[in-house]
């Protein structure tokens, strides 16, 4: 297994100094962490046996400095970091998959500059809003209540161990810190509803996109999978039975080869 | 040391069995379930006669603030209050008394110059005597009730201030081109009567970046906590370094804490009348997690990792919600997060803190919780009379210049007034 490698790359765009965790030698393929900061677990690393995954950390977060979130002010200056990301990498026509927020990030970047991803997945993304199944507000809830928001099963080997926290306090309280500091960061772009007008561009998405989510999310209910298949012309949903809003957590084996078969296809 | 009657305006009459079930008193109480407009009615006008008492009896200043969507405090604007303070202290002779505005949130006001002319307006009818908080909201206000974005929050508030201070003071027209704020021509009408503005007051909650901000700007801290002198020791005498290590002296105005206080004729008798209402403001009003006071982003990320690593040496108190309910009155009374005995005991507690804290602003909380009208005046009046001439001595005979209260009234010197209380 490769060790990830971590490419800083200097973006014109808000003087921002973007980090990306890289690793494999496959053809390329894009990861966009959700929320909560960057995250390199099993699904991850399993995708780097085949390609080279590019795993950028939105800006604030992972190992970006904190402070460089002051100086991407709208989500335009987001998606124009994005893009210089895919630029600075010759990222051209490449696979995406976008977790959550990721998710969202991955269909602005599609309607902006639609020949840069030639394939989406979008695990539970974020971007869209009902009025009769409005987003739950996860970033103002009790550790106790997002973590049962986000898991259906809190009792499950794979969600124990994603929830482990470190045994020393101090690393624990970097951990904690970073964890609310990346919702912050990546808050800043879906406060206080995550409905930003992606709405009236995905109509300029070009990539073909699988939509994964899991039945019982209760963060982003799974009713919004036929919203973004209805934006999206060349989309297929797959929903997965007994899964909240973490699929690449809660159901990694059901996972796996649907994302796998998508992507070879 | 200068003593401010402060006032919450509380919802004072929740069921008993509030705030059953409810995450927090804040945002999450129905005010379908809870609220009655007509009950609210008598609550705004005796707050309101509240605070004109503590101004009839010679408090130095009287106070407002600013919350919304919630039991604890609904003064949505404070400067609807301090309009009214403004022109019935000024009618009825009152004129040496400071309107303590501790504040309007200019974060969450757009455009911020809407507070600019508001203050302005109570400068302009008080005639001068304006103290200018500018807090910077609390999560829950400014992010939940209000929509600002987190993470952006104290940039506004950086730049509303500066952008104040622009308008009250500029002798030309100007364009202001911010990153938050955006206004082609800016010539504010009215101007404050205090030349060159209105002293300005930063309230907190312990947060390192809000003292260097203070210490850069030469500007006053006011530290709002509930848990009392002894529990302030640690925060204050942080800001105090953090001064220090700004080249600030220790000027005890350049500080100001906030204390809710109950007096009555003996300790005994202080207990047994205030007791519920202490029970009533920790236990319902302050019913508060963590994640509604600083939702993700609105705490920097030096203090955020300050507070987690310092944990419970820095803050005993973070989750309102769950760590105030097993403590009784007389457990609050003991740690001192109230002030209630007799007009001796809580001079001398009073005093002990203030100079502890080297704080010579007091801000007293005299109608707390469910403290009804008539409880409330009698506490009032007592402190009025008993505690507060004394408190107005601290810090007297000490060289100390205080450039962080209206200038009129600096020199106050406070003689017992005469006159029959209702």
């Amino acid at each position: 297994m490769a060790q990830p490698v971590t490419k800083t790359i200097p973006i014109r765009h808000c003087s921002f100094e973007a980090k990306v965790k890289t690793a494999g030698d496959g053809p390329p393929l894009v990861y966009l962490h959700p929320a909560a900061g960057p995250i390199w677990d099993d699904f991850v690393e399993g995708l780097a046996d085949r390609y080279t995954v590019y795993a950028p950390h939105h800006p604030g977060t992972g190992e970006t400095q904190r402070e460089s979130i002051h100086s991407v002010d709208s989500l335009w200056d987001l998606v124009l970091i994005y893009e210089e990301i895919f630029n600075a990498l010759g990222l051209h026509g490449v696979p995406v998959i976008g977790t959550s927020f990721g998710g969202m990030m991955a269909c602005e970047l599609a309607a902006h500059r639609p020949e840069l991803i030639s394939k989406m997945v979008l695990l539970d993304p974020i971007g869209l809003w009902r009025d009769d199944a409005p987003v739950a507000p996860y970033m103002v809830m009790s550790p106790e209540k997002l973590v049962a928001t986000l898991y259906k099963d809190l009792s499950s080997e794979p969600v124990k161990k994603v929830l482990q926290m470190p045994e020393d306090p101090d690393a624990a309280a970097t951990l904690i810190a970073d964890i609310v500091w990346a919702l912050g960061a990546t808050g800043k772009f879906v406060w206080p509803i995550p409905d930003k007008g992606l709405k009236k561009r995905m109509h300029r998405i070009k990539a073909k996109a699988l939509i994964v989510w899991g039945e019982d999310d209760a963060l982003v209910s799974s009713v919004y999978a036929n919203e973004f298949a209805a934006r999206i012309a060349d989309s297929q949903v797959e929903i997965i039975k007994d899964c909240g809003h973490v699929p690449q957590v809660e159901r990694l084996e059901i996972l796996r080869p649907l994302v796998a078969n998508f992507l070879a296809a | 040391m200068k003593v401010t009657s402060f006032h919450f305006m509380p919802y004072r009459e929740l069921p008993d069995d509030f705030p059953k079930g409810l995450d927090s008193a804040w945002v999450d109480a129905p005010w379908w379930e809870y609220g009655d407009a007509n009950k609210v009615s008598d609550f705004y006008n005796w707050s309101i006669d509240e605070l004109m008492l503590a101004a009839r009896l010679g408090f130095d200043g009287i106070g407002t603030n600013e919350h919304h969507q919630n039991p604890y405090g609904f003064m949505c604007n404070p400067n609807l209050f301090g309009a009214i303070l403004a022109k019935m202290t000024r009618d009825q002779g009152l004129d040496d008394v400071a309107l303590v505005q501790l504040g309007a949130t200019l974060a969450a006001t757009s455009p911020p110059i809407r507070i600019a002319e508001e203050y302005a307006v109570l400068d302009c009818i008080s005639g001068g005597r304006l103290v200018a908080g500018v807090p910077l909201g609390l999560g829950c206000d400014a992010n939940i009730s209000y929509g600002i974005t987190p993470m952006d929050q104290r940039a506004r508030w950086r730049e509303a201030i500066d952008l104040m201070l622009k308008a009250w003071t500029a002798k030309e027209f100007f364009a202001w081109n911010g990153k938050h704020f955006q206004l082609p021509k800016v010539n504010l009408w009215p101007r404050p009567v205090q030349d060159p503005h209105p002293p300005l007051l930063v309230p907190g909650a312990a947060s390192a970046s809000t003292w260097d901000y203070c210490h850069e700007r030469d500007l006053p801290y006011a530290y709002l906590s509930y848990f009392g002198g002894k529990s302030a020791h640690n925060v204050m005498d942080r800001f105090w370094e953090r001064a220090a290590a700004k080249g600030k002296d220790a000027n005890p105005y350049r500080a100001s804490f906030l204390q809710l206080v109950g007096v009555a004729e003996t300790d005994r008798q202080a207990e047994e009348e205030y007791a519920k209402h202490v029970e009533y403001f920790y236990h319902k009003l302050l019913h508060q997690p963590t994640y509604q006071i600083a939702p993700p982003g609105y705490s920097d990320y030096k203090s955020l990792l300050h507070v987690l690593k310092a944990g419970k040496d820095l803050l005993q108190f973070s989750d309102l919600s769950i760590e105030l309910k097993p403590l009784k009155a007389k457990d609050m009374i003991a740690n001192e997060f109230v002030v209630i005995g007799s007009p001796a005991t809580v001079r001398d507690k009073l005093e002990a803190m203030a100079k502890r804290l080297n704080v010579g602003h007091l801000m007293v909380v005299l109608q707390f919780g469910s403290m009804p009208h008539h409880v409330a005046n009698k506490n009032i009046e007592l402190f009025g009379r008993e505690v507060l001439p004394h408190l107005q001595n601290i810090w007297e005979d000490q060289a100390f210049e205080n450039a962080w209260w209206p200038k009129k009234l600096r020199n106050r010197r406070v003689k017992p007034r005469e006159m029959a209380i209702a």
